[in-house]
């Protein structure tokens, strides 16, 4: 997705973009602000991890810290529908009150742990799948001619540009009882009564898959394409035919795309809400949509946060991987 | 090698690209649907183009959606750029592995997670210091920014990689100090990667449902809150024709881009055609 | 191999008694982690001298090198510019220029605008910088390409735009990192002679990095070998090439025949060394100094030996073999005889004549025998 740096456009662009830098540095107040800044001690190296990590840390991590402390809280009738955690008891003396119940509650009742085992099982049956149908494509198009190539990823990353949720919606009209594939079985005589398909979970398989396709596509290819080819040649050289020089050297080679990809698909397919919405039916459990029920419907915010710390603790090993897996594909950014 | 391409990686891509594009295509050719049934065939019409101009619902929450959209590629380009800038240019300094952590996480932090965290963090913000007073524009762009940014985060790291180095140094070496080698040598050369990051933070932005839910109040409703609510019900034949509109608008700016760059590239490689033929 | 012709006793700073040095680096050393990329180095370099750093890949050279540019601080020791500290003075406040081995030309600036880059920072008046950037265009021979971008030029015309803008700002020091690396080999030997012509028209102290010993014998006032963090010898060309200090250096620099042996006589007017390898013992006729019963090695050069059917009449600096293969190069052939311990030897022999019928050939019973003045005696 980024652009080529040398190309006459964006050089074009560049001048653009150099010209009102130019202009803005004659008269920006940076002259005197630079000289007071340093008297306190402040850098300009500082500001600028400075200004990020604290924005990140005032809207990601503390975030955390206050869904931990009212999942441990109890609900109350009020706005914020939660009382506080710690009591001022006298003068001095603080009275912590941490309420396990919520989690207890997510414990007894089976349906919490039905929705976590099927969220799991739906992410991982779908990521399969997008790996099944992603990687030949990744393939296919790394192997292609490189003037296609590019048109071709481009057509991968298309439909990423059109809504999600549009895109999620036009299934409705595919699956439904009287949608696009029963009409033409009908038509073609092959079945009599409709088959139903909307508000499966076949139907949620379908939606994730296609709504996460993307997402396992360019890993793959970014790392399929970067694979020198003379390697294969070598295999093929010392004996090995096709399949197996597919399966000693490509596979085992791609093996960090695979993975980048499917987590890619699977972490946010296990909390996904808007799919099993509009294509599963009132039964099919996911948690995410648990969430948004206890959150929205019952307006219970303790458990909604108990549910949502609970996810995070499913989730936390594979979202470290994948930052293991990131931070080597970003080459870690450390030079020397 | 022969030239033709092997069978079984055209038909995979036939396939895969059919799976991909077989239904927006229904989208569209179902908008010009006369039936209310949308996928009932009842013969050609644009009337639910019509319909959906005369829906000021509709039309507001696009606005308003638009409107965050760019305010928050903006920000989240400035705050992605400073971000990728110290972790692909300052080496090791202390939190790097932190700040890291916490550009990556958003990029596969299932929505829901995110959207509660940010919610209840605005409620206890307005109770302890009373900003943001209420919920609406300004909490669903900070919430925006904040999972976008990671996005930027990761193309201006990953450009910023692939940039050599010594176009800094050298410009350092020349007399130009840190803030302007950035301004002047830096921006002016990842501008393009800038350029892609403000469009893919301004699309995940009109794109998102889930956050925006959390965080929206009343009378903030952005364009997917109001077609979720719609399709919610079932299908509805203008809001294929709005789909329709979205997949032409994104088609065409491909199209266009994609002329661009294959122009560039022509002028490109007849730049250096000529520079190598001059030098024998 | 080509040997400085600027070295011949003319421009020797090093010499003069006094002489200030307008570089000094004194015990630098420079960790990275516990990685010792440069171990307490020392070295002079003098006003108007091109000073080649030689050595290997990873062998400190080019930390060195960007630690007199300012974009590494050393871990101890100090850097003199001129008589002044660098320490902590940043890259852009420091009276020297560099060429990056990428030439790192500005992508989305013109030629013009690239080399006019440094000079805009200095606050130079518009006209100068017009005037300054057309004349050092001229002189690398790019008057025409000023509104040329880097992309639409030849990788010899890039690295000339490299050169003005390094050389625009009227360095004190330009420092160059492997400047012809990225050019073929014919261009090469051109710009070599170009560099060196510009560097004693403008009068700019060079301190050049490489890793091409042909580069820096041809270029440099001066020469610092460097191995595994440390200036191994520094000398001039012909210097390190005829009286290396060190196997390390013999070996780097050219080829060479190492023949190890023990010390048995030495005197102040010569020295014998005892090798297994000969048939008779190594006779060099200067003196050395190492304790007698020292290991050591003669180092004698392929082109210093000659071959004959004969055997010489001395009996020493003579050994008896078998040749075991011949490369013919054109100027000269190279030959590998096997000696009688089986110890192989090289000797290069010059191809005076045109048709050589009686020519030593594959598997000829030969001797080898060099002058007293050729071996170099180096210890490990």
């Amino acid at each position: 997705m980024t652009g080529r740096a040398e190309s006459p456009t964006s050089q074009r662009l560049s001048t653009g973009v150099q010209l009102i830098l130019r202009v803005l540095h004659h008269f920006a107040p940076h002259r005197w602000t630079h000289a007071r800044l340093l008297k306190w001690g402040v850098t300009g190296r500082t500001l600028v991890i400075a200004v990020p990590y604290l924005w990140l840390l005032l809207f990601f991590l503390v975030p955390f810290i206050i869904v931990l402390k009212i999942a441990f809280s109890e609900t109350q009738i009020a706005m914020p529908p939660y009382q506080p955690l710690v009591h001022w008891v006298g003068d001095k003396a603080v009275n912590l009150t941490l309420n396990f119940g919520n989690f207890l509650f997510l414990l007894e009742d089976n349906l919490y742990w039905k929705a976590f085992l099927n969220s799991l099982k739906v992410a991982g049956i779908s990521t399969f799948f997008c790996l099944l149908i992603g990687y030949p494509m990744a393939y296919a198009i790394a192997r292609a001619d490189s003037t296609k190539r590019n048109v071709l990823l481009m057509m991968v990353i298309l439909p990423f540009w059109t809504s999600f949720l549009l895109r999620v919606y036009a299934w409705i009209g595919i699956l439904k009882n009287n949608g696009l594939i029963n009409n033409f079985l009908l038509w073609t005589g092959v079945i009599d009564q409709p088959i139903v398909m909307l508000q499966t979970d076949f139907a949620i398989y379908v939606g994730i898959v296609y709504s996460y396709l993307p997402f396992m596509i360019l890993p793959l290819y970014s790392n399929l394409e970067k694979m020198d080819l003379t390697l294969l040649e070598a295999a093929q050289d010392l004996g090995c035919g096709p399949f197996k020089a597919f399966m000693k050297i490509t596979l085992p080679l791609s093996m960090p795309g695979i993975l980048a990809g499917s987590m890619l698909v699977f972490i946010p397919a296990v909390g996904e809400f808007v799919i099993p919405t509009l294509l599963g039916g009132p039964e099919s459990l996911m948690i995410g949509k648990v969430l948004w029920t206890e959150f929205f419907n019952n307006r219970d915010w303790p458990v909604a946060s108990a549910v949502a710390i609970a996810l995070l603790i499913f989730l936390v090993v594979p979202i470290v991987y994948f930052q293991r897996v990131q931070a080597r594909e970003t080459g870690g950014g450390v030079h020397r | 090698m022969s030239r033709k391409v092997p069978l079984f990686r055209l038909s995979v891509l036939v396939f895969g690209f059919a799976f991909l594009y077989v239904p927006i295509l229904s989208l569209i050719v179902y908008s010009f649907n006369k039936s209310r049934l949308v996928t009932v065939w009842a013969g050609f019409s644009t009337e639910w183009y019509g319909r959906l101009f005369e829906n000021q619902q509709i039309l507001g929450a696009a606005w308003l959606s638009l409107k965050i959209a760019a305010i928050n590629a903006t920000g989240a380009v400035i705050l992605g750029t400073l971000a990728g800038l110290a972790l692909a240019r300052f080496g090791q300094f202390r939190g790097r592995t932190i700040l890291s952590s916490m550009t990556t996480a958003p990029l596969v932090m299932p929505e829901v997670i995110t959207g509660l965290s940010l919610l209840l963090l605005f409620v206890a913000m307005e109770q302890i210091i009373g900003w943001p007073a209420g919920r609406g524009v300004t909490t669903i762009t900070i919430a925006h920014m904040t999972f976008t940014m990671a996005y930027v985060t990761v193309i201006v790291q990953s450009r910023l990689a692939t940039m050599d180095d010594s176009l800094e140094e050298a410009a350092m070496d020349l007399g130009a100090r840190p803030a302007k080698v950035f301004f002047l040598i830096t921006l002016p050369i990842i501008a393009p990667a800038l350029l892609s990051g403000w469009l893919l933070a301004f699309t995940i932005s009109l794109d998102d449902l889930v956050i925006a839910s959390f965080v929206a109040g009343p009378g903030s409703s952005t364009l997917p809150m109001v077609i979720f609510s719609k399709v919610r019900l079932g299908v509805s034949p203008d809001i294929n024709a709005l789909a329709s509109i979205m997949v032409l608008l994104v088609a065409i700016g491909v199209v266009i881009a994609g002329i661009l760059m294959s122009r560039q590239e022509k002028t490109r490689q007849r730049d250096m055609q000529m520079a190598i033929a001059e030098n024998q | 191999m080509a040997s400085g012709a600027r070295n011949d006793g003319r421009f020797e700073p090093w010499k003069a008694p006094g002489a200030e040095p307008y570089i000094r680096i004194d015990r630098v050393t420079k960790k990275f982690g516990d990685f010792m990329a440069v171990n307490d180095v020392s070295l002079k370099i003098y006003k108007k001298e091109l000073f080649c750093l030689l050595g290997g890949s990873g062998c400190g050279k080019t930390t060195l090198l960007r630690m007199l540019a300012g974009f590494e601080e050393p871990t101890a020791g100090k850097i003199f510019i001129d008589g002044v500290d660098m320490a902590g003075i940043p890259p852009y406040e420091r009276p020297v220029n560099m060429m990056f081995q990428s030439y790192a030309l500005f992508p989305h600036m013109t030629v013009e605008q690239n080399v006019a880059f440094g000079l805009h920072q200095d606050k130079v008046p518009k006209s100068e910088i017009r005037q300054r950037v057309t004349e050092m265009l001229d002189m690398v021979k790019l008057g025409q390409f000023g509104k040329r971008k880097p992309h639409q030029l030849s990788g010899g015309q890039r690295q000339r735009v490299a050169l003005a803008r390094a050389l625009v700002k009227r360095p004190k020091l330009l420092l160059l990192d492997e400047p012809l690396g990225a050019l073929d080999k014919k261009l090469r030997e051109h710009t070599q002679f170009e560099l060196v012509n510009l560097q004693e028209q403008l009068g700019v102290t060079f301190v050049v990095v490489t890793h091409d010993q042909e580069e820096a014998m041809t270029l440099s006032t001066r020469i610092g070998v460097m191995n595994a963090g440390e200036i191994v010898q520094v000398g001039t060309p012909s210097e390190i090439y005829e009286y290396p200090n060190s196997k390390f250096v013999a070996e780097f620099i050219g080829s060479v025949n190492m023949f190890e042996g023990r010390l048995i006589e030495d005197e102040p007017g010569h020295v014998r060394i005892h090798c297994p390898d000969l048939d008779g013992n190594v006779y060099v006729d200067h003196g050395v100094s190492s304790p007698p019963g020292a290991v050591v090695f003669a180092a004698v050069r392929p082109e210093k030996i000659v071959l004959s059917r004969d055997k010489p009449a001395s009996a020493d600096n003579m050994a008896h073999g078998i040749v075991k293969e011949i490369a013919y190069m054109g100027d000269m052939s190279t030959y590998l005889v096997r000696l009688d311990s089986g110890k192989m030897a090289r000797v290069t022999q010059p191809n005076t004549w045109r048709h050589a019928d009686d020519r030593i050939t594959w598997e000829e019973p030969v001797y080898l025998n060099w002058h007293p003045s050729s071996p170099v005696v180096v210890s490990e």
